[in-house]
């Protein structure tokens, strides 16, 4: 066999062969990963999953949503001028009370309930319910004095908790999902050794930085799927959303999120190098776990508690999910995300800087677990 | 020429390298031996930039390497492995893009590469579902698709069947005709005395002993004789200046007083009969390796 080693000095062309720039480096290692990715099973089926549960919770919610239309009753002839104009009910006539008590024994026209003129009774009127009381038609018959509250609520307690939960889960679940394939990504190159011919082509900070921006770009992608189906079938049902309250957390979202991930990819890439074994990844990356972990817990029991979300808000890890959530209550003023957002820029600078060390110096030590302080010497 | 000036290495307090220097020449091909620990992985690393080296530099052409010039470098590292769920083609053209070509040339080459290693019709398999030596050729070919102009291979002979050792050694030698230095590892003594040009011997983290193989075997080798007749050998023992050191019937090794009763043992010989053969004894390379070791 003869193997013309030489060609490239003899017949190669330029443009055939140049020295890659980081970028261009970066660039082939970032689409390998996505590549990679998008070919393994697990991950489909995970994003299908996911897919799936966010088109089933929209579903389901205006299922349960339609459910609150007006409550319909059987108006017996004489008493259709008291539940005429009553815009609490919706009437169906009935010629006498037989027929209507029929409608309600057969759930006919889904009447809840009958309303029958009764020249007896203070009203006039008496309403006959089939196995208990009918609360929200006679609500809807009763006077209710005006309420009025003297320190409102300026968002739902429920809608808070739903968008605390909103924020908590998507940033956990990502950042948990994608965090994880790093970690997996790594020790799979140390595991396979193939880390040793790649570090002889590209620097170790190269190597991480397409990690980082690949699997990245794959994070962004899925959430940015979820939004698109989350919104598509809101609209496609019919349901409204609160877009113009709920519009600039999201933004600040982003953002953060966007930060924040870049800060959990360098820790997850810079632990996992520790080891070199799959089964070892779960106990090297559980401090970082736990980092992804505790915000999404806080948020959840303390979503109603200003003094934790102010905390949140600024601590770098829980920032992601504590400053979006203090933008939606309207508790921060216009300045505090600018300076909670400069913390995490700096803590993720260092956090890439430090995880960098650990990985370029603990790439190419297999068989034990590195430990830390050797690591961070290089 | 690539060159290697006083690299130092330590591990802790462990001295890996001490002050390892040694030359390989352009279009040479050097043999690197030494036993297990010897420091060879380490200093095949710190060639290739992925270790750094505590002291000392590496030259090429005179110049301090540089990864612009790595990138040109072939390596095969002592622990093989690949992206096991990779496809075959693909994962060599990734290699080769990683070196800076052309998708569209590195795609040629890679796809050139494979067919002559005989994995052409491998090429969409992914890397785990190939057997052992096709997984080696296909390590064989992540260490030359992007035609490197120097080649330092890591035991580049360890785990391969004899039909793949044959195409590796076309593959060093090949290279080595078309100038390029190259520079293996290897255990299988056998192999490098018969393929190298140059020889760089390791021991304990220092050379031992580096030069042509010619003039280690000049240095290093026997002043011993071997002689073999169709007669009876037992009367050499009584020829004056002669010394045996093995006898076997028509066979026997000896040493010589001088150069005249060597002349004087062989006339002899001649003279009682059929001489088959008359040589000076071969030293093999691992009579050289054990006697520098020492």
């Amino acid at each position: 066999m003869t193997l013309d080693t030489n060609a490239s000095r003899t017949n190669g062309r330029a443009d055939d062969r140049s020295t890659p720039g980081f970028v261009e480096t970066v660039r082939l290692i970032s689409g390998r990963e996505i590549t990679m990715r998008m070919r393994s099973k697990a991950f489909l089926i995970s994003t299908g999953v996911l897919m799936l549960a966010v088109l089933a919770s929209v579903v389901l919610g205006s299922i349960f949503g339609s459910q609150s239309e007006l409550p319909k009753v059987a108006v017996v002839a004489g008493a259709t001028d008291v539940v005429e104009g009553n815009p609490a009910l919706e009437a169906v006539p009935a010629a006498d009370q037989d027929v209507a008590e029929q409608m309600l024994r057969d759930g006919d026209g889904d009447v809840e309930a009958i309303v029958a003129p009764a020249a007896s009774e203070p009203l006039g009127i008496v309403v006959l319910g089939l196995e208990s009381t009918p609360n929200d038609v006679v609500s809807a018959l009763s006077v209710s004095p005006t309420v009025e509250l003297l320190e409102p609520a300026a968002v739902d307690p429920m809608l808070a908790y739903f968008v605390a939960f909103g924020f908590g889960i998507v940033f956990f679940m990502s950042a948990l999902t994608f965090g994880t394939t790093i970690a997996q990504s790594v020790v799979e190159e140390k595991q396979t050794r193939v880390v040793e011919i790649l570090l002889s082509t590209v620097s170790a900070r190269a190597l991480l930085t397409g990690k980082v921006i690949g699997n990245s770009v794959l994070a962004f992608g899925q959430i940015l799927a979820i939004a698109v189906l989350a919104l598509l079938g809101l609209m496609l049902t019919g349901q409204r959303v609160l877009l113009g309250g709920l519009g600039p957390s999201v933004v600040w979202f982003i953002v953060f999120f966007a930060i924040g991930f870049v800060m959990l990819a360098a820790l997850f890439a810079a632990t996992a190098a520790l080891v070199s074994r799959a089964e070892d990844i779960g106990t090297v990356t559980t401090p970082v776990t736990m980092l992804v972990m505790i915000p999404y817990f806080l948020v959840i029991f303390f979503n109603d508690n200003p003094t934790v979300l102010a905390i949140m808000s600024y601590v770098p890890f829980s920032a992601p999910v504590g400053m979006p959530m203090r933008v939606f209550l309207g508790t921060a003023e216009w300045w505090e995300p600018f300076v909670s957002l400069a913390l995490l820029l700096a803590t993720a600078a260092l956090a890439v800087v430090i995880g960098e060390r650990i990985y370029r110096s603990s790439l190419l030590k297999t068989g034990a677990r590195v430990p830390w302080g050797e690591a961070l010497k290089g | 020429m690539l060159e290697l000036h006083d690299v130092t290495k330590r591990y802790g307090e462990r001295l890996a390298l001490d002050h390892v220097s040694f030359t390989v020449g352009d279009g040479r091909l050097t043999g690197f031996v030494g036993g297990n620990g010897a420091g060879k992985t380490t200093t095949m690393r710190i060639i290739l930039g992925v270790l750094a080296s505590d002291e000392g530099t590496v030259t090429l052409g005179g110049e301090v390497l540089t990864t612009a010039d790595r990138r040109r470098f072939g390596y095969m590292p002592e622990e093989r492995g690949l992206y096991p769920k990779m496809r075959v083609l693909e994962q060599t053209v990734y290699l080769a893009r990683l070196h800076g070509w052309s998708a569209a040339a590195a795609h040629r080459n890679a796809l050139e590469l494979l067919e002559r290693l005989g994995l052409g019709e491998r090429t969409n398999d992914t890397i785990e579902s190939l057997s052992l030596g096709n997984q080696q050729r296909a390590q064989i070919a992540a260490a030359l698709v992007h035609r490197p102009e120097v080649l330092v291979l890591d035991e580049p002979f360890s785990g391969l069947d004899p039909m793949a050792v044959e195409t590796v050694q076309g593959v060093l030698s090949d290279a080595a005709a078309s100038g390029a230095p190259v520079l293996f590892s290897s255990h299988q003594l056998d192999i490098v005395e018969r393929l190298c040009d140059d020889l760089v011997i390791i021991a304990g983290g220092r050379i031992a002993a580096a030069g042509s193989r010619d003039s280690l075997r000049a240095d290093h080798g026997s002043d011993r004789w071997e002689l073999l007749t169709s007669g009876d050998l037992g009367w050499l023992r009584q020829q004056p200046g002669i010394r045996v050191a093995d006898f076997d019937g028509g066979w026997a090794v000896f040493e010589a007083e001088s150069d005249a009763a060597r002349q004087a043992a062989l006339a002899a010989a001649v003279a009682r009969g059929d001489v088959i053969s008359f040589s000076r004894e071969h030293t093999t390379l691992a009579q050289i390796f054990t006697e520098v070791v020492q």
